[in-house]
């Protein structure tokens, strides 16, 4: 219930090993920001430095208006679920929900009706008194949820919650996750290295690569919009084509195509990027078009994807699962020209 | 149910040429494991057995021969000295002489280093590496080679405060203490540095302060080791006689292991005090083990982490 801005943030261990790099991001209240990227990337640093564990080299972290640089972690009024659950292993499911309630020195009555609310919204009610040894992975999690939940913090802090079910569970959980968001009316702020999970729960996504902030925005502005090669990249599956090409009166040129572009860039060369999907059978007239040597064709029933040569460069394009391709073949593919980047050489940002 | 299937139908054929291979040696190694296992408890069984004999028939025939004529077993020698009740210098006054020294000093072992082991393995401060290093060190110094020392430091403290522990009863559990702290340190130390880290976080996160994250989480879960280092402990002090010995010469409590040692004498010696006396100095730190045993539960993290 409050929002958290990041000020210029810095976390240095040693003077030449700067894991995160003046970073910047305004959380709304209520907001669901996830924090994405590969691992090292410093984005669980960044929710440490949140949450209390670890100190802040430089900068300033706000909840709300107050500044808690200096305030200890459990002054802070935030919840975290970690990766590993960290449950109490010597205690029940009970009480290791109940554990930060008596921190606050809470009323025994108070403590109970709390815990018993979130173990029926979790689900919990029957494994109450069973120690973690005793659950799955899965209830586990939830417990881990519930402990954070009893408290009714200002902040909701999950760090790769998800990493350890199993795949189908993880979808459940994770549409759990979004529900239990839209229920707490809470900020939550959630790291993980899965763009998917990036992409389906958050309100926004912040995407970090090597200790620096690449790009803060809604899904669909950082699927449509990537503004540098690397969030191009990161953020889509099967990814984004990438050619190189050079320019020359408004045409990129590539091995195996040229495209008229739809603005006019400065640069003479740079990077060309498309969107499988922006690949297809569809060819119009007067559109861009070219010639694919298939190398792998991958049905997955909605969807057909080609894997290719065009000219020179390895390429991907979507296709109507109808169309019976087989390896070797050459299909003319049409490219859709609204789904075009082009990517500074030397900047790797997007110029368009 | 295909999981009862397979186990029911794994081939019979695997299962009797294990039989075949393993059988014979299993069979061997639990023989060796018994006769190991008797060749040890041989004196015990024995000291046992002539705890239980008339005083009279220890010169006349040997121990085994209580298995020919099981009635000579007898609770005389038991009662002879219980009864001498707790007159200073008797079984009696020993044996609580004995617990006034172990109990204190390895329940004040016990929390001093689990506290210091926390310190050590969680607090932040500059060199406790260090210190760590140090106290290691000090698990090399031999017991022999403090005792002047102590004494000279002992008389020094009555000097300046008019109490010299020297003599005393304190004095003992000073030392003792002193000394059983390095290796706690060392053992808690180690077991709380396998705590998962984030357990601590999260506890920090919930709201716990240093004392309750370690009274609510780090020492319940360090029990085992706990429970390890009270039993090494106890037993140590528990069979001490050298410390005792110097650092109690002028009392007139002494711990039971001065009073077995009084009744070994130059040409002769009180077999039957020696053997009843022994027996109930034996049976002290048994007992101890075993209703400690229970904290040795294997896998207390189990559900922790992932």
């Amino acid at each position: 219930m409050a929002p958290v801005t990041f000020d210029h943030v810095v976390k240095r261990y040693t003077a030449d090993l700067t894991v995160v790099k003046d970073f910047n991001v305004e959380i709304k209240d209520k907001e669901f920001m996830v924090l994405v990227g590969p691992s090292g990337c410093g984005k669980s640093t960044a929710l440490r430095m949140l949450a209390g564990l670890e100190d802040i080299s430089e900068g300033e972290i706000r909840i709300g208006d107050r500044r808690i640089n200096d305030i200890a972690a459990k002054d802070r009024d935030i919840a975290m679920v970690f990766q590993s659950y960290a449950l109490y292993p010597h205690m029940t499911v009970y009480d290791n929900m109940a554990f930060p309630l008596q921190m606050q020195k809470m009323k025994k009555p108070d403590i109970d009706q709390r815990v018993r609310r979130a173990s029926g919204i979790l689900g919990l009610d029957n494994f109450l008194n069973r120690k973690p040894r005793a659950l799955s992975g899965g209830q586990r999690q939830r417990v881990a949820l519930g402990r954070a939940i009893v408290r009714s913090p200002k902040v909701f802090l999950l760090d790769e919650p998800l990493s350890n079910l199993d795949a189908k569970l993880r979808g459940q959980t994770r549409i759990e996750l979004q529900k239990l968001h839209r229920d707490l009316q809470t900020t939550f702020i959630y790291v993980t290295h899965d763009q998917v999970e990036a992409m389906t729960m958050g309100d926004r996504i912040a995407i970090m690569n090597a200790g620096i902030l690449q790009q803060v925005g809604t899904p669909g502005e950082i699927y449509d919009h990537p503004a540098n090669l690397f969030v191009a990249s990161f953020i889509g599956s099967p990814t984004m084509n990438f050619v190189p090409a050079t320019v020359q009166d408004g045409t990129a040129n590539a091995s195996g195509f040229s495209v008229k572009l739809p603005k006019p860039v400065s640069a003479a060369s740079g990077t060309l990027g498309f969107r499988p999907e922006a690949l297809t059978d569809r060819i119009v007239d007067g559109g861009t078009s070219m010639d694919m040597k298939v190398d792998v064709v991958e049905r997955l029933g909605s969807d057909q994807f080609l894997y290719g040569q065009v000219g020179g460069d390895q390429v991907t394009a979507r296709i109507d699962p109808r169309i019976s391709v087989a390896p070797a073949d050459k299909i003319r593919l049409g490219l859709d020209t609204r789904g075009l980047h082009f990517f500074d050489s030397e900047t790797e940002q997007a110029l368009i | 149910m295909s999981a009862v299937q397979t186990a029911a139908a794994r081939p019979v054929a695997q299962k009797r040429r294990a039989i075949i291979r393993i059988r014979p040696a299993k069979w061997v190694l639990n023989l060796l494991v018994v006769l190991i296992a008797a060749f040890w408890l041989m004196p015990t069984v024995g000291l046992a057995i002539i705890s239980l004999r008339p005083e009279a028939l220890f010169q006349q025939s040997g121990w085994w021969t209580v298995f020919s004529a099981p009635s000579q077993l007898t609770l005389s020698n038991y009662q002879t000295l219980f009864a001498q009740g707790f007159a200073s210098g008797g079984l009696l006054d020993s044996l609580v002489t004995s617990a006034e020294i172990t109990v204190p000093a390895t329940l004040l072992v016990t929390i001093i280093s689990s506290l210091a082991a926390y310190s050590m393995a969680f607090g932040r401060w500059r060199g406790r590496t260090i210190m760590f290093a140090i106290i290691i060190a000090l698990m090399v110094v031999p017991v022999q080679v403090a005792l002047i020392p102590v004494i000279q430091l002992y008389r020094g403290f009555g000097d300046l405060t008019g109490f010299n522990p020297f003599g005393t009863i304190v004095g003992v559990i000073i030392f003792h203490v002193a000394f059983g702290l390095p290796f706690g340190i060392f053992l808690m130390n180690n077991f709380y540095g396998g705590l998962p880290r984030e357990l601590l976080e999260a506890a920090r996160i919930d709201g716990a302060g240093e004392w309750r994250l370690f009274s609510r989480v780090v020492l319940p879960l360090g029990l085992p080791a706990a429970a390890s280092l009270m039993i090494f402990q106890f037993i140590w002090v528990w069979n001490d006689l050298l410390v005792a010995l110097v650092f109690l010469a002028g009392n007139k409590h002494h711990p039971l292991t001065i009073f077995l040692f009084d009744q070994i004498r130059t040409l002769a010696a009180n077999y039957w005090i020696l053997s009843t006396g022994g027996m109930i100095s034996i049976l002290v730190p048994l007992v101890v083990f075993f209703s400690f045993q229970r904290y040795f539960v294997r896998g207390v993290l189990a559900g922790a982490v992932k």
